[in-house]
């Protein structure tokens, strides 16, 4: 066994992030490590490298205890990762990358022939030939990933820990990625690879280790594990803490208000159709990775759409940029509230305008007796608890934040609301009052668009559901097929 | 690429702005060489390097520091305060004098150093600290005035005298341009130095000694900035508390027209001597045409001629970068 972690639990701040995780993996082996966002892995990868500490458990790295307090430490002891956004110095030369803190030296000087042949040499190994002195930042992602590995293979790794290598790679480059973990396979070095695709996972995989809410819930040859096992022990089973609020047959076909068609922009988004009908709540299902926030980046004029077409009411239209969707009527609360949505120092009060301030001038200036107005009637008709609109944001709970921000989109009158993850970090009970919330706008007339990684959320909330894989929207369910099975098996791609 | 040509080859867009800086000194010399008599007599030639020596020193000090994304406000406030300690020290002797403010200078980089790296403090907050407080302890340990060397320890042999025909000042910068050359492009310490204006979490997690580094530049910013008021006091026959003002601009100045990205990650030492080199020729050739009579300008001219100037060569430099990115 090249390394053993066992029992590793981690906390942070009182909260449990890894309860008792195990990983095991053999020399020369590629582990898959799978689960959903907030699962555990990448605590459990940065407690591995050295980068957080654990609270308890033991780690073994080829037969010895470890416990690595940083980095550097796990490097010289033979583990390299290549993390989703290879950590290279982009304006410095591909052979400094490779030979960057273990530079070759004569008489104590960079010796830079040695390091310019050194490179080219295990460059070569990879079938890749390119110019070792341009920076790094001139080649593409497949080839910046490629010199990421070239580094780890000179520091002698016996591990190399790959975090989603494939996610920015086209299928050309993700062939080339696999022929050199192949290759490293050849030389003994074992991998660890972390990743969503699940074609992708029985491509290169031996065996797969899956985490759960902290825990690792299944260990198990990849070829013994089916793909519908595999997604439904990632997905797991929550408590059903939500009564069904949608109605339960489907209300006559009502006109489509919001219809993409053939969406495309990268590799991340290939190829989604979807519609959002008058007063209904459409769900966008998918693993993680499967282009959802994308898909909405991309309705939502965040991101430049390459191919296909958007239509409100019918209308092809064109949205460079998010004030354009905004003036079309759509609204998008992201999945992020700590990154782009919530300013936490900020009242209830300016967050909630915050999108609708320049309507709400007068002379140049706020109008604060419309400002007041419009708080006060959002804070009563969502039910945010608060002490009063003066209060800073960042003292609500999850759930009361969550609503703030919905009021602030509500408040500029919205015909389509895009909701991503719109229970993330929310506990239970605030969880199923929100859906509710959505519920009851749908039902006077808004269009919802909601994103939502939990089957439960979906089969209580949802009129249909569209189903993404790998960037392609694979199936739409209406409300009478939605069943958990029918989820998942659309999830896992399963067409054949 | 025929290998003796690898070092002219242009690889990046920061080369482009190096070769640009190149053209245009060149371009000014030329022109002063054209248009007034005495341009390149041996008096003006060897009074620029004797003055600008102190100038091409900080900006030395200030390219690394650039280059690893962060910036030195105080270096014009240390060498005013090293000017003064060199002065009151130049009585014992004349290494005391240069010693002793490289130390103040040393002195004032290791506190940077520590600021940054160890309390975490960005390096513009901090280096404006650190400049109000040299010049605070500059003028309070000269009394509020200027304070004559002592012209019997050999103290001024530094700044005043010729060795080979050339200034010491001059020697003194070459040989630290030479030093810095090797330092960045030869040792190890110097690639880590870009790795990590380039990005210091992504410097940290390839296992590279990002505070360590980040305070050694420090330290050698100071110490570079120590030296000047050195060449400074010795030069001029005084420790002067009020010199130095906007001296860090200058350097900032030179290593920006020099290529040097302010974000970091880039940076050349030949570039940056040839930055400051440019931007002294400037003033140099202003006073040459104040000298014909044609016309008459005041400092204060020059000085906005020179930020004129300093905003074209920059310019020129992005619109060169941005073709080049877009070929």
């Amino acid at each position: 066994m090249l390394l053993s972690m066992q029992g590793v639990s981690k906390a942070f701040a009182g909260v449990a992030a890894l309860k008792s995780a195990s990983l095991e993996v053999e020399p020369a082996e590629v582990m898959a490590l799978v689960g959903q966002n907030g699962a555990g892995k990448s605590t459990l990868i940065k407690i591995l490298t050295g980068v957080y500490r654990r609270d308890e458990g033991s780690i073994a790295f080829d037969g010895r205890e470890v416990d690595f307090s940083m980095p550097a430490e796990a490097q010289g002891a033979g583990i390299a990762t290549i993390y989703q956004e290879i950590n290279l110095a982009p304006q410095r030369s591909v052979a400094e990358n490779i030979y960057l803190s273990r530079e070759p030296k004569r008489f104590g000087l960079i010796d830079h022939a040695a390091m310019r042949r050194g490179a080219e040499a295990v460059l070569k190994t990879f079938n890749l030939s390119i110019d070792v002195d341009r920076p790094v930042a001139h080649f593409d992602a497949a080839t910046r990933q490629m010199v990421a590995i070239a580094r780890a293979v000179t520091q002698k790794a016996r591990l190399v820990i790959m975090d989603e290598p494939t996610s920015s790679l086209d299928e050309r480059e993700v062939a080339v990625l696999f022929e050199t973990i192949r290759t490293l396979k050849r030389a003994g070095v074992a991998v660890i690879f972390i990743g969503h695709r699940l074609d992708e996972l029985y491509a290169i995989c031996d065996r797969v280790t899956i985490m759960r809410d902290g825990q690792t819930v299944a260990k198990s040859p990849m070829a013994d594990m089916p793909k519908m096992a595999l997604v439904r022990h990632m997905l797991g089973k929550e408590l059903a803490a939500f009564q069904a609020i949608a109605p339960d047959e489907d209300a006559p076909e009502r006109p489509v208000r919001l219809a993409v068609e053939n969406a495309g922009a990268g590799v991340r988004v290939r190829d989604v159709s979807l519609d959002v009908r008058e007063g209904e709540i459409s769900g966008l299902a998918g693993l993680l990775g499967s282009g959802r926030t994308e898909t909405a980046r991309l309705i939502f004029g965040a991101d430049k759409m390459q191919r296909g077409t958007i239509r409100m009411d019918g209308r092809a239209r064109t949205y460079r940029e998010p004030a354009d969707a905004i003036a079309d009527g759509i609204g998008l609360v992201s999945e992020d509230r700590k990154i782009d949505g919530i300013v936490p120092d900020m009242s209830i009060r300016e967050n909630m305008t915050l999108a609708l301030l320049p309507r709400l001038k007068k002379a140049g200036i706020v109008d604060r007796a419309r400002q007041d107005e419009i708080v006060t009637r959002y804070i009563r008709a969502l039910g945010v608890k608060c002490a009063s609109p003066d209060q800073p944001i960042r003292e609500l709970s999850g759930g009361n934040q969550q609503k703030v921000l919905l009021a602030r989109w509500l408040a500029t009158d919205p015909r389509v609301l895009i909701i991503d993850e719109p229970t993330r970090g929310i506990d239970i009970g605030a969880k199923s009052e929100i859906l509710k919330l959505l519920r009851s706008l749908a039902d006077e007339g808004l269009s919802v668009l909601m994103i939502s990684s939990e089957l439960e959320e979906l089969l209580a909330a949802a009129d249909r559901v569209t189903v993404l894989s790998d960037g392609t929207s694979v199936a739409t369910l209406p409300r009478k097929d939605l069943s958990e099975a029918a989820l998942l098996s659309a999830m896992a791609h399963q067409v054949e | 690429m025929h290998t003796l040509l690898r070092p002219f080859a242009i690889k990046s867009s920061g080369d482009i702005a190096r070769l640009g800086v190149l053209l245009a000194l060149f371009g000014l010399i030329l022109f002063g060489a054209l248009r007034y008599d005495n341009f390149l007599s041996s008096y003006n030639i060897l009074s620029f390097l004797r003055y600008n020596s102190m100038f091409a020193l900080i900006a030395l000090g200030m390219a690394f520091v650039i280059i690893t994304g962060g910036i030195d406000l105080s270096v014009g406030g240390t060498a005013a305060m090293a000017s003064v300690v060199a002065a009151l020290l130049s009585p014992w002797h004349w290494a005391a004098g240069l010693l002793g403010g490289m130390a103040a200078g040393c002195a004032v980089g290791a506190l940077n150093g520590f600021i940054i790296t160890k309390m975490r403090i960005q390096p513009f907050i901090a280096t404006l600290a650190t400049m109000l407080a040299a010049y605070g302890t500059g003028l309070l340990i000269a009394n509020n005035q200027s304070v004559s060397v002592s012209y019997d320890s050999g103290f001024t042999v530094i700044g005043q005298d010729d060795f080979l025909g050339f200034p010491i000042p001059a020697w003194i910068a070459l040989a630290a341009y030479i030093l810095g050359w090797l330092v960045l492009e030869k040792l190890p310490v110097g690639r880590h130095v870009l790795a990590i204006g380039d990005g210091e979490a992504t410097a940290g997690l390839m296992g590279l000694k990002v505070e360590r580094t980040l305070a050694a530049v420090y330290l050698a910013s100071g110490t570079l900035a120590g030296l000047a008021g050195v060449i400074l006091a010795s030069q001029f026959g005084a420790g002067q508390p009020t010199e130095g003002v906007g001296w860090e601009l200058f350097a900032i100045a030179s290593v920006v027209v020099g290529g040097t990205l302010l974000t970091g990650g880039s940076g050349s030492v030949g570039a940056t001597l040839a930055g400051a080199l440019l931007l002294a020729m400037v003033f140099n050739i202003l006073n040459f045409e104040n000298g014909l009579g044609w016309i008459s300008l005041s400092a204060y001219w020059q000085s906005v001629i020179r930020g004129a100037f300093l905003l074209v060569v920059v310019v020129l430099q992005a619109k060169l970068m941005a073709r080049h990115r877009s070929a």
